[in-house]
């Protein structure tokens, strides 16, 4: 079968799942993404890359941290960025996806970033758009989260300089968590040898080890010698259901406390997709302490997004 | 077609045409990859106070909406203050000048020199815009359909190659 992300030479197309991409692609993303971290410390944070091309922020589902990270980074590639509020626009008076993208396309769009509650949403938009354009997933139901994976990833290569011998635990809700997936299947690629899940059954996908993790229910044990903790966020609405009694519950089984983590190496860094419940999944020592990377995370985030839009937009 | 020159040579008599020319104010940025490793060379051989300067100009090529972007971009380290500097820029084959107005373009983002020159190890002619280098090592004519490229052996030795384009 062929991959929907990548045209017939095997270059990038379109973002839509870490899964599938070719080791190399990831490494070129994280590669490009070092060096554009060069320009956003400079003066003139920008370069003319994407020079009069248009980049459409669609999002169909509420994001502050995602949607800004993406307008920055095309501004910094010099790109025209046009925001859509979805929930205030044609979508509210009927207008279906497609002919949503129809429209946006007449309009001479470039790029398409993406974020929707189906998952799916951004595949079938990377089907019907012309050559020249190009679609980003920036989150789509529980699905995928692809530029939140090289992150992280780069992320983790930026501390821990190489992939080999690390151990690295997800911790919390993977169930729901398409910022997990795309990790997962990330660090997988890149070989990473020890992959944990930690969390409670009911917030666990079926057959989650076919993905190559190990399960661990038991937060202590799961945390012994970790290279990276990585929290999820615990999504309020998770609490209305029958998956969770409360969130103080959570909290005293699966929140991150400075004593918990001192069971992870010493070195071991503390990372969040955001937006964090302190007190929840993560305790205010952890998250400001000396572990987290939580910051940097943001700041990386821009570069890595650069970094993917101008790989797409040049093929 | 004529021998291509010595490398080794022509870097060094590169770095006594340049020495004249030098003022205090003066630093160094070397472009990635071939001009970067002939200015570590006339850099040390120049003993000049400020570090070296490298320089890629991947974000910056013209070619971008044909070419896509280059793979592997290096980060740009540029660690002196560009505004009010006497530039020495160094490549080590200039041909179009299109890397050369590159470069300018991403210098100017850094900040405003005071000037900016060029040193080249070889210029091979055939500029497609009005750019010339200040300081040459050698005039190489190059046949057409060939590319005439600088390399570095694993001893560090450099030496002018010609490839089929």
């Amino acid at each position: 079968m062929n991959n929907p992300q990548l045209t017939a030479s095997g270059a990038l197309q379109h973002l839509l799942s870490v899964e599938g991409l070719p080791r190399e692609i990831l490494v070129q993303i994280l590669d490009t993404a070092e060096s554009f971290c060069g320009v956003t410390e400079r003066e003139v944070k920008k370069v003319p890359l994407l020079r009069g091309k248009s980049v459409f922020n669609l999002f169909f589902e509420p994001s502050t941290r995602t949607r800004t990270t993406f307008e920055i980074a095309a501004k910094r590639l010099s790109a025209d960025v046009i925001n859509l509020n979805i929930a205030a626009s044609s979508q509210t008076k009927g207008e279906s996806l497609l002919d949503t993208v129809a429209n946006l396309s007449a309009m001479q769009a470039d790029l398409f970033i993406v974020r929707h509650a189906q998952a799916g949403a951004p595949h079938l938009i990377a089907r019907h758009v012309k050559p020249h354009e190009h679609v980003i997933n920036a989150g789509d139901g529980r699905h995928a989260h692809p530029t939140q994976g090289l992150l992280d990833l780069y992320t983790i290569r930026h501390y821990k300089k190489d992939f080999n011998g690390l151990t690295v635990a997800v911790v919390g809700d993977i169930l729901h968590s398409r910022v997990a997936r795309s990790l997962i299947h990330g660090l997988s690629i890149l070989g990473v040898p020890e992959v944990r899940v930690i969390g409670p059954q009911t917030l666990m996908p079926a057959r989650v080890e076919a993905l190559g993790v190990r399960v661990f229910h038991d937060m202590r044990a799961g945390l012994k010698d970790c290279d990276v903790v990585v929290m999820l966020r615990l999504q309020n609405e998770r609490m209305r259901g029958t998956l969770l009694p409360s969130a103080q519950e959570f909290n005293k089984h699966y929140g991150l406390t400075a004593e918990k983590l001192a069971l992870a190496k010493s070195n071991a860094i503390v990372m969040h997709p955001g937006p964090m419940n302190r007190g929840v999944e993560i305790d205010s020592s952890v998250a400001d302490g000396p572990h987290s990377v939580i910051l940097p995370q943001v700041t990386f985030g821009i570069a890595v997004r650069m970094a993917v839009m101008s790989i797409i937009a040049g093929n | 077609m004529s021998a291509l020159p010595d490398a080794e040579k022509l870097c060094s008599e590169l770095a006594e045409r340049i020495r004249p020319h030098l003022t205090p104010n003066t630093a160094m940025i070397g472009l990635y990859t071939g001009g970067a490793w002939l200015a570590e060379r006339l850099h040390a051989l120049l003993a000049l106070p400020e570090p070296l300067g490298l320089m890629d100009i991947a974000f910056y090529r013209d070619d971008y909406h044909k070419q896509g972007l280059h793979h592997d971009p290096k980060r740009t380290k540029i660690p002196f203050g560009v505004e009010g500097r006497d530039l020495l820029l160094v490549d080590d084959v200039l041909y179009t000048g299109r890397t050369v107005r590159a470069a300018m373009n991403e210098l100017f983002d850094y900040g405003r020199p005071a000037c900016i020159s060029l040193a080249v190890l070889a210029d091979r002619g055939g500029r497609q815009l009005p750019i010339c280098a200040q300081h040459v090592g050698a005039k190489v004519e190059v046949p057409a359909g060939m590319r005439l490229r600088m390399k570095r052996s694993d001893s560090g030795a450099l030496s002018l190659e010609l490839e089929v384009e």
